[in-house]
């Protein structure tokens, strides 16, 4: 196809019904601590990754429970899997756990190559 | 038994303030007239079908209340409203809507809350669209043993707005109500245990789960009930062609706007000071706080006192407030009104 230079603007908007919640659903199934998640923010304040890149565990958080999977891929392989977010997480989320099974789930149910 | 007292009480509202702070006064030994403008006493308890935070059910707290009124000492009358307040000296006449003439030597006001009018948020849609209702009407729900849409079918999705007519100064509140957080937690639960295939999310600003086990209702509804929490205000509700819900917000952990379609909006509506209340303020010049419930004489130490002697204030037509704070409040204004009674007392005797 020719290329001119056009590109469509992807509307900000997250569409809960048309989202996809497979990913969502892995890791609730292997990991049901992430439910406890209330989005305060502790595990990205102390994440190493986040303070040089855009990497944040609690936004990924927020995404994967809304189906944004396409920008929870490009974040999730900053995490250098240091697992420091598990020791300050005031809910008890395996948030460690929980990286784990997003790049599991997306290389199994997508075939997505971490 | 302590003896009985001669000083007659005149208790305006027989909902969970009213009936706590007359049986207890009765108890002292003290006369009560007992005013309700609803057909039975209970207030806004009889609304309930379970209360939080452990959803016991709401008849065995109206049973208390019912029980605490049960005394020869208590007169209550029904279907009756205040007419005026006169204060003479020490003494207030106090005339009903029955025409009924009593006199009093000290007033307690437990006129408690009005529901917020939904209407007022016309982007909600309530009274617009069938299948948005108030917290209240989902009480109904429960107690009718069935969750259904407007369509009659059970709910696939369901949403709960928080702060509804509370927190927004667009309806001239700017209070929080303080229950519905958590009410809405507990009716998320319920739908969940009624209806396990159906989705529940919860839209809130905050989360204030300020009670005891508050905040572990919110923990057992993520962790034991998979209730989805959005951080976001709900700007508008519409209706789209297959006559389902369409709820925008912006999800504000996300930093993104969220569409979604629901089947059924539930709107967590705030409480404010009951008009009848308000009146009675207007008549005795009872002072009205920023938050349009009775101004108390001091917030610490002072909030069953008005800025008129002999009127107390029990419950929430000061402030928002549980059964819990309520029956606390009602308890300590027994403690006020019969030290100021006895006060009076002396000074006539000396
Ligand atoms: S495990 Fe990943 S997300 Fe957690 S602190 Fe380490 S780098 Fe950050
Ligand atoms: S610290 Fe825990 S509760 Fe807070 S955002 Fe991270 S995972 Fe969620
Ligand atoms: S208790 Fe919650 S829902 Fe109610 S007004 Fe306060 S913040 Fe809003």
């Amino acid at each position: 196809m020719k290329n001119f230079g056009f590109s469509s603007i992807k509307p900000r908007v997250i569409d809960y019904d048309k989202n996809n919640r497979t990913v969502l659903d892995y890791i609730m199934e292997h990991e049901p601590s992430f439910a406890l998640c209330i989005g305060c923010g502790g595990c990205a304040a102390t994440c190493s990754a986040a303070r040089f890149t855009d990497m944040s565990l609690r936004k990924i958080n927020i995404l994967l429970k809304r189906g944004e999977n396409d920008e929870v891929r490009r974040l999730i392989n900053k995490c250098m899997l240091c697992g420091k977010c598990t020791l300050v997480c005031p809910r008890g989320v395996n948030t460690r756990n929980v990286i784990f099974l997003t790049q599991q789930a997306f290389k199994k149910l997508d075939n997505y190559a971490v | 038994m302590p003896e009985k007292q001669d000083e007659h009480i005149v208790i305006v509202g027989a909902g969970t303030a009213g009936c706590t702070a007359a049986g207890q006064l009765a108890r002292e030994g003290y006369r009560i007239s007992l005013i309700e403008k609803e057909s039975k006493p209970g207030g806004k308890v009889n609304n309930w079908y379970q209360l939080f935070p452990d959803r016991r059910k709401s008849e065995e707290v109206l049973k208390y209340l019912l029980g605490e009124i049960d005394n020869p000492l208590i007169n209550i009358s029904l279907n009756t409203d205040i007419d005026s307040i006169i204060k003479e000296k020490k003494k207030f006449l106090v005339t009903t809507t029955h025409g009924e003439l009593l006199p009093a030597d000290a007033i307690l006001l437990a006129t408690g809350f009005d529901l917020f009018n939904p209407e007022r948020k016309e982007e909600y849609g309530y009274g617009i669209y069938d299948d948005v209702i108030t917290s209240v009407e989902l009480e109904d729900k429960f107690h009718s043993g069935a969750i259904l849409t407007s369509k009659g079918v059970p709910p696939k999705r369901v949403g709960i707005v928080h702060c509804v007519g509370s927190r927004d100064e667009k309806v001239g509140n700017f209070h929080c109500s303080k229950v519905c957080c958590v009410t809405a937690v507990k009716q998320a639960i319920e739908i969940r245990e009624m209806l396990p295939g159906t989705e529940v999310f919860c839209f809130y600003m905050d989360m204030r789960m300020f009670g005891p086990y508050y905040e572990e209702l919110y923990r057992e509804a993520q962790e034991k009930w998979g209730v989805n929490f959005i951080r976001g205000k709900v700007s508008e509700a519409s209706e789209n062609i297959e006559g389902r819900l369409l709820i925008k917000v912006e999800d504000t952990l996300a930093g993104r706007p969220l569409k979604m379609q629901v089947d059924l909006l539930v709107l967590m509506i705030g409480i404010e000071n009951s008009l009848s209340g308000k009146r009675i303020a207007e008549d005795l010049d009872l002072k009205i706080g920023i938050n349009g419930f009775f101004s108390v004489l001091d917030n610490h130490y002072g909030n069953n006192l008005s800025n008129m002697e002999g009127v107390f204030f029990a419950g929430t037509c000061t402030a928002a407030m549980n059964i819990t704070d309520t029956i606390s409040h009602a308890r300590a204004a027994v403690v006020e009104i019969d030290s100021y009674l006895k006060s009076q007392k002396k000074e006539v005797e000396v």
